[in-house]
């Protein structure tokens, strides 16, 4: 899959989420792109370079999300 | 004056040993007194607020602490933890305090002069307090704010030659004992695997796309010091497939008392004469060692690399000669399913620089299977017992090997592939019926 048809597709479904959810796990990412991890990486890792994606961490998981979305007490459940 | 009281605290000074409150203290002082002149670039009461935090937490059985966030370097997915306080007007010192990973130092040894330079930066970037070192391996430096943590990193990299370790769904710093830089046991070069690895794999380390956390542990010999078959994902442990050279000169040193066994780390209190027979032969697992006559044999078919023989005698006994590593793969801490030790995959390997079949033959394919199947925060034990040693071997593309069975079958069922079947699935039904009516 091309980077820009990838690109508009994970934009497109993570924004089609976000009423519900703003942080996916890499898994989540692969599977709207519907390619091999390691392939995805490179689609994702470029996302992130651009700043389309930005990573969220835990510490001990991460996660990736759109900048701006989501708020610390979104994660935690309180909203 | 302290900012604020904190008499939980001060109890826990009083028990009979170190207590990282005195640790806290007297940080605190030192940051305000700031003898050195140093130009803070985080609050300077930084420490003060934390021990008020905590010890609010102590009254109120409740912690303030937010864990995990956006924040991090320009690229990097891991080595920063963000931390936040919920309290943030009450304690304003803490209201950022996010925990940086520094990859540790091959081995964890390292000169004054880099400490040092470690801790300039810390001193003046964050709040000067620091875990030496993390389970994970890594030099971690507690408390900063969101604005230092791309000027720490320059300092690091650009001056120091320095990187962030990992945390998160990253291959997390991978971690090594000391080998052959001062250990006559380490049958591989630790330092040199460990380093190798960390090079090649920058992009897992640094670019979060695993399920979950994955650790590389590297062990010179099965001592197993830095304990990588309990906590690492994929263990690497020295061994060797010939036989332990014996002096046999030493041996006869050993039993006569020339020689302290245990390199003499029992020497406090009189543990009585040395015991070839009872505090060795005796105690071999495998028992495949005799004394005869005056000669120790060693039947090195049935040894199981347990060490304890080498331990006592290392004058004596040694490490062979064809040397290498195995392999074991799924160890992690309980969250799930409890506790795992790690599962020998590999038996043996050569431990040769530049470690392709290694990389090529039993990492890579393990994670692309893991990356493949493994479900969301699932490690990589974890998918192994869902999908069992027979799904590894045939992830690996080795034959099975008795020594890679960890306990006796629980499972009574056999599942058999048609490639492995004569004749495969398909009957005859002809030929069938020519021996069975309908």
């Amino acid at each position: 899959m091309e980077y820009e048809e990838a690109k508009a597709k994970i934009i497109e479904e993570l924004t089609k989420k976000l009423k519900s959810k703003s942080k996916f796990y890499f898994n989540d990412l692969a599977n709207i792109i519907g390619t091999k991890p390691r392939d995805a990486k490179k689609i994702v890792n470029k996302m992130v370079e651009e700043g389309v994606l930005e990573y969220w961490s835990s510490g001990s998981t991460s996660m990736y999300g759109m900048p701006g979305t989501g708020k610390q007490a979104h994660s935690e459940g309180e909203d | 004056m302290a900012k604020h009281q904190t008499p939980l605290l001060d109890q826990l000074e009083s028990g009979p040993w170190p207590s990282f409150v005195s640790d806290l203290k007297q940080q605190a002082e030192k940051r305000a007194k700031n003898a050195e002149g140093i130009e803070f670039q985080i609050p300077v009461d930084v420490v003060d607020d934390l021990m008020g935090i905590l010890e609010l937490s102590f009254k109120q059985g409740r912690t303030h602490w937010k864990h995990g966030g956006i924040v991090g370097v320009f690229g990097y997915g891991g080595g920063v933890i963000g931390r936040y306080c919920d309290q943030p007007q009450m304690f304003p010192g803490v209201a950022h305090f996010h925990t940086m990973r520094i990859a540790q130092p091959g081995g964890k040894f390292y000169t004054t002069e880099f400490l040092r330079n470690l801790c300039e930066i810390w001193d003046m970037r964050g709040s000067g307090i620091t875990n030496m070192h993390g389970s994970t391996g890594d030099i971690i430096f507690l408390g900063t704010t969101t604005p230092q943590l791309e000027e720490i990193f320059f300092e690091l990299t650009h001056k120091h030659n320095q990187d962030l370790g990992g945390s998160g769904s990253n291959l997390r710093t991978p971690a090594d004992c000391i080998g052959q830089a001062r250990c006559e046991f380490a049958c591989y070069d630790t330092q040199d695997l460990c380093y190798d690895l960390t090079q090649e794999y920058q992009d897992e380390l640094h670019r979060p796309a695993f399920p979950y956390k994955f650790k590389f542990k590297f062990d010179g010999c099965p001592n197993c010091c830095v304990a990588s078959i309990a906590r690492s994902d994929m263990s690497f442990v020295g061994t060797w497939k010939d036989d332990i050279k014996i002096d046999q000169k030493a041996v006869q040193a050993y039993i006569g008392g020339e020689l302290a066994p245990n390199g003499g780390a029992h020497s406090g209190k009189n543990w009585g004469k040395f015991d070839i027979q009872k505090e060795v032969i005796g105690l071999c697992p495998t028992e495949c060692m005799v004394m005869d006559g005056k000669t120790l044999k060693i039947n090195n078919r049935e040894c199981t690399r347990c060490m304890h023989c080498i331990n006592v005698m290392p004058r004596a006994l040694r490490i062979g000669n064809e040397r290498g590593l195995s392999v074991l793969a799924g160890a992690k801490a309980p969250i799930l399913d409890g506790a795992q030790m790690g599962t020998l995959i590999v038996p043996f390997i050569e431990a040769e620089a530049p470690y392709t079949k290694l990389k090529e033959t039993v990492i890579e394919p393990i994670w692309d299977w893991w990356m493949e199947e493994g479900k969301n925060r699932e490690r990589l034990g974890e998918l192994m017992k869902r999908q069992g040693l027979q799904k590894v071997i045939e992830v690996l593309g080795v034959d099975p090997d008795p020594r890679m069975v960890q306990e006796p079958r629980s499972n009574p069922y056999i599942f058999w592939k048609e490639e492995e079947v004569e004749g495969g699935f398909e009957r005859d039904i002809n030929e069938f019926r020519k021996h069975h009516q309908r």
